[in-house]
């Protein structure tokens, strides 16, 4: 078996690595194993940066500014380093990126199962079964939208539409929308549903509050030269909070300067508190809107202060102050949704990875995977593009570098390891 | 002189909440409590309840003692005023939730508290227990709790010990949030 990646691997047989998932995360292992020489293929269910194809709307751009937007051996070289890559341009770029990696990429294969075999895995594809010494697992943190049970108590005639089936403001219908949801996507969706006329309510439980530029620059700017972007996940006193942590209230535009519930407010939107329940057409909101509000507020505060260390010693401008968010003293606890006229509900309520074909028993009460900073717990299972999985940067297309190399590195001793037991004898293949 | 070493900040073992946090990630089964009551009706509106026994940790608990509460109703009502009203009990439940949430969190952040004192207010309007108007709930129609916070800590620490404990408090879910409530009447 040459060593060397090949860019049209047979459609099945056995190989070292086979990597799950041709976007950022599958596509920067694919560059980093190729340049170690390791015989891989990339499976792909459907094209090269699938789930940034099909599964987002039309005016996302992304969190981070293009001068951050980075691969292993790729920089952004375009004429707008401090702008925010739409999708169709990241798409392009990806796929640019895994041609000219030559990544070994098999398209329009779909995985059914990942199951243990000798001492490694048997990956059954719809175009055959890969046998391989290791799996790299690259196939997205947000596989599906997260919908809270009390969807199912919503009358028939209320439309329900999760961000994969919204694309535009236009594809909803007439009447008042509920957005679920204060992350980035529940207020990016709520802002541009106000921008074309409507009447948006939206309900708010625990959120991430952050302005987009602070003291000259960029957010991210701050948040990776103050070291919060490399904060290690073995050293994160609560890793399962940091990593169930919602998206911060960011937009990838400088037309605001802070894309938050008082922007909403000064829409025309109404803020309640988290949704809570249904009954029958009433729809009951928590009453705990102040504290999340406060508490988001206090975050915020603790983290321009943290930044403030770091912008003295550069001689940034002077700091800014932003506003308290302000909510009604007494935000509505119900509303009536025939009588606010609420025709629509749209579910900002998250993403999770989708595992029904890890069939490795390596998956935890929730779902989720047993792994320490992406080395699964069973030998030769990785997986790669989580958030915080080994690094606060890790959710960030900027942040797979590290992590890809710190686990392909890992990975090519684990192969050395399984060679060198392979050929003193100690395993045998039954 | 013997250095003593001081195990608890503001009387909170946070060792053993911090262990606990742990054991029960660990064995979530284990962290299924049922609370319980009990009560009897004295006379007019005056009832006596009781606490001790409860489940949790996979077997049944109980209090260091029984403790006993009494609720009625106050003169204007008509009533004989031999305990606090139910309403004013919540009151109670929800300051002491939030204020051991205070301590609980101000330990695990090592922050000295001096003195914690809080007032409530529940505002209600009675025309709906009353059934004078439907349209007015029979519940508080908003509850206000202030507090008076001494402690080494910056004001922003205190604010965030404050929230903090919000966030964790079991009554102030109880009380913002709906919950299923199933009254049955056993022949």
């Amino acid at each position: 078996m040459s060593l060397l990646a090949y860019p049209h691997p047979r459609a099945a047989g056995a190989i070292d690595v086979v990597v799950i998932g041709a976007g950022h995360a599958g596509l920067s292992a694919s560059s980093l194993l190729s340049r170690q020489g390791v015989a891989h293929v990339v499976l792909e269910r459907g094209e090269v940066a699938n789930s940034w194809r099909h599964e987002r709307w039309d005016s996302l751009r992304l969190l981070t500014p293009n001068w951050q937007t980075r691969l292993p051996g790729r920089v952004y070289q375009g004429d707008d380093p401090d702008g925010f890559m739409a999708i169709p341009e990241l798409v392009q770029t990806l796929t640019t990126y895994a041609a000219d990696m030559k990544v070994p990429v098999q398209t329009h294969t779909t995985v059914s199962s990942v199951r243990p075999s000798g001492t490694g895995y048997e990956v059954v594809t719809n175009r055959g079964i890969w046998r391989a010494k290791a799996v790299i697992i690259a196939s997205g943190a947000c596989n599906k939208p997260v919908v809270p049970t009390v969807a199912s108590e919503l009358p028939e005639e209320i439309r329900q539409l999760t961000p994969f089936d919204y694309t535009h403001a236009a594809d909803v219908d007439e009447g008042g929308v509920l957005v679920v949801g204060a992350s980035a996507t529940g207020l990016q969706l709520a802002h541009e549903l106000l921008a074309h006329g409507k009447p948006v309510t939206l309900a708010a439980g625990e959120h991430v509050r952050m302005p987009r530029r602070y003291r000259g620059r960029d957010i991210f700017h701050w948040l990776s030269q103050c070291g919060i972007h490399d904060e290690r996940y073995d050293q994160i006193e609560d890793l399962s909070r940091g990593r169930r942590l919602p998206s911060p209230q960011l937009v990838g535009s400088h037309a605001l300067p802070m894309l938050d519930l008082n922007e909403i407010q000064r829409c025309g939107g109404r803020v309640t508190g988290r949704l809570m329940g249904v009954r029958e057409n009433t729809l009951q909101f928590s009453g705990s809107l102040q504290n999340v509000c406060q508490l988001a507020d206090l975050k915020m505060q603790r983290l321009l202060k943290l930044i403030d260390e770091t912008a003295d010693a550069q001689h940034a401008p002077p700091a800014e102050s932003f506003a308290p968010t302000t909510v009604d003293a007494s935000p509505a606890l119900t509303l009536d949704l025939d009588r606010h006229h609420i025709k629509t509900v749209v579910w900002a309520t998250g993403f999770r990875p989708d595992y029904r074909w890890v069939d490795v028993p390596v998956l935890d009460r929730k779902g989720h995977l047993r792994h320490d900073g992406g080395v699964v717990d069973a030998p030769g299972l990785y997986v790669l593009g989580l958030p915080l999985m080994r690094r606060r940067k890790s959710s960030f297309i900027f942040g797979i570098e590290d992590d890809a190399r710190d686990i392909t590195r890992h990975l090519s001793n684990y192969l050395e390891q399984v060679k060198r037991r392979e050929s003193d004898g100690f395993y045998r293949y039954g | 002189m013997t250095n003593i070493t001081v195990e608890t900040e503001n009387g909170v073992n946070v060792a053993a909440l911090l262990g606990a946090r742990e054991a029960l990630t660990e064995a979530p089964e284990a962290a299924s409590f049922v609370w319980r009551a009990a009560c009897e009706w004295k006379n007019g509106t005056h009832t006596e309840s009781c606490v001790e026994g409860f489940f949790g940790l996979g077997e049944e608990q109980r209090h260091v003692r029984e403790f006993r509460y009494d609720t009625d109703h106050p003169e204007i009502f008509a009533s004989e005023d031999k305990g606090s009203t139910p309403v004013e009990m919540i009151l109670v439940g929800l300051a002491g939730c939030l204020t051991a949430g205070i301590a609980s969190v101000a330990s695990n952040r090592a922050i000295r508290l001096n003195s914690v004192t809080a007032t409530l207010e529940a505002g209600m309007d009675i025309q709906g227990i009353l059934g004078i108007d439907g349209d007015v709930r029979n519940g508080f129609n908003g509850v206000t709790v202030s507090y008076q916070i001494d402690a080494d800590a910056t004001e922003e620490e205190i604010a965030a010990l404050v929230a903090q404990s919000q966030k964790r408090s079991a009554v102030f879910d109880i009380i913002t949030n709906p919950t299923n409530v199933n009254v049955q009447v056993n022949q």
